[in-house]
């Protein structure tokens, strides 16, 4: 588990990032003043993850490196773009590093659009976790997750992490299609409560 | 526009997560564009999304850290100006902007259609039909999404306006009968179109959806 305390923030911020959490902090470090320490931090942090998320989608260990290296690079190049929003860093790199796996690993047209392509089009309610520190909403994600009964968990895995669609985890588990599709959409409601009931 | 029928919960995931078939993922792509509603509920699904991804285990990096490149400076995006015509955005990059300009493959009396190729798995069709027309009644052996783009459509489970999804699975077999003013549906398949008759089974043009 990432721990994101260990992650040192920047003195002297301008008011707007004094009240973000680090990894936004971090961000703000890099749209702003474009801080080679802060690419670093970046790189060390995320490299391997993203790498390991390329690896599950079948890349090899070369590929997979090259793959996380551009999706760093995107995150990189794109901050200004991102940069003062209310979500979180994680989700950033995750969309970016999803992407450029459907992509390349996959051979489709990337349908996904980043998250700064839809801010403006949101509804203006606010999210229940926007008023949450990104660290807060992340143990709240994981204690929620870790709480969900194994089967649950496993399906929600199996479509974020190993990339499969509803109908390959049917096949992969030996279950209906409805079973994958209810014990999914149970799952996203616990976690979805979980982040609302912190308000 | 109001939008008042949602793609399943386990559609959206399925899209935040990346692992939603091509044809699937472009009509998700078009719902999201004209609705705020899901829309906030793909922004959670992402960040579970993040969260996942930031517990992996890592795998160790081959290379030292790259040099960080110079940024190039974009300015922020500003409001997206709302969808001038009836085909949202991710969908006109498909077929373009006027429904009208398609050019349509007759199907039956006040039936037609047309395959709109996608890459990523599924299939993809747009159907018009005139008003009060029936589309054979069928199943499908996986998932299927509707979305209404122009006029209504109804069906056992419910009436869809222009933005709406109708999202079913292989449970479910239905009749869609286009509305007063007739309709134009975009309608993404991830397996083959099981077709309850025989004889709506042998009808030709029908074949290969």
């Amino acid at each position: 588990m990432l721990d994101f305390s260990i992650i040192p923030g920047s003195g002297g911020q301008s008011p707007l990032s004094a009240h973000r959490g680090i990894m936004a902090d971090l961000l703000q470090r890099i749209a702003e003043r474009a801080d080679p320490a802060a690419f670093r931090e970046l790189y060390e942090v995320y490299g391997p993850r993203v790498k390991a998320y390329m690896i599950r989608k079948g890349a090899d260990a070369g590929t997979a490196e090259d793959l996380a290296q551009e999706t760093l690079l995107t995150v990189w190049r794109k901050a200004s773009l991102y940069a003062g929003d209310k979500g979180s860093m994680t989700t950033w790199v995750f969309a970016i590093a999803r992407n450029l796996r459907i992509d390349r690993l996959r051979r489709e047209v990337p349908w996904q659009e980043l998250p700064e392509g839809r801010l403006a089009e949101a509804s203006g309610e606010p999210l229940p976790d926007e008023a949450m520190a990104e660290k807060e909403r992340k143990q709240r994600v994981q204690a929620a997750l870790a709480e969900l009964p194994a089967e649950q968990r496993d399906v929600v895995s199996l479509a974020y992490i190993e990339g499969l669609s509803h109908s390959e985890i049917a096949e992969r588990l030996d279950v209906p299609l409805g079973t994958v599709k209810s014990r999914m959409r149970i799952a996203y409601q616990k976690i979805r409560q979980a982040l609302e009931n912190l308000e | 526009m109001s939008i008042t029928r949602h793609p399943d919960d386990s559609t959206l995931m399925s899209y935040a997560a990346g692992s939603l078939p091509g044809a699937l993922a472009a009509v998700t792509a078009a719902h999201l564009s004209v609705c705020p509603r899901c829309h906030d509920e793909v922004a959670m699904m992402e960040l579970l999304g993040g969260t996942l991804l930031s517990d992996l285990p890592g795998a160790a990096m081959g290379r030292p850290v790259p040099a960080a490149p110079e940024i190039e400076y974009a300015p922020p995006v500003g409001p997206i100006a709302a969808p001038a015509g009836e085909v949202p955005p991710p969908l006109a990059r498909l077929i373009g902007h006027d429904l009208d300009a398609l050019r349509w493959r007759w199907i039956s009396r006040g039936l037609w259609l047309r395959w709109v190729p996608i890459a990523g798995g599924g299939k993809l069709h747009l159907f018009k039909g005139a008003p009060g027309v029936v589309v054979p009644e069928h199943g499908h052996h996986g998932s299927e999404l509707t979305m209404v783009l122009r006029g209504t459509l109804a069906d056992t489970t419910g009436e869809y306006g222009v933005g709406d999804v109708c999202d079913l699975d292989e449970s479910v077999e239905h009749t869609p009968i286009a509305g007063a003013e007739g309709c134009v549906c975009v309608v993404a398949q991830d397996h083959s179109v099981r077709w309850r008759r025989l004889l709506v089974r042998l009808a030709r043009p029908w074949h290969g959806m």
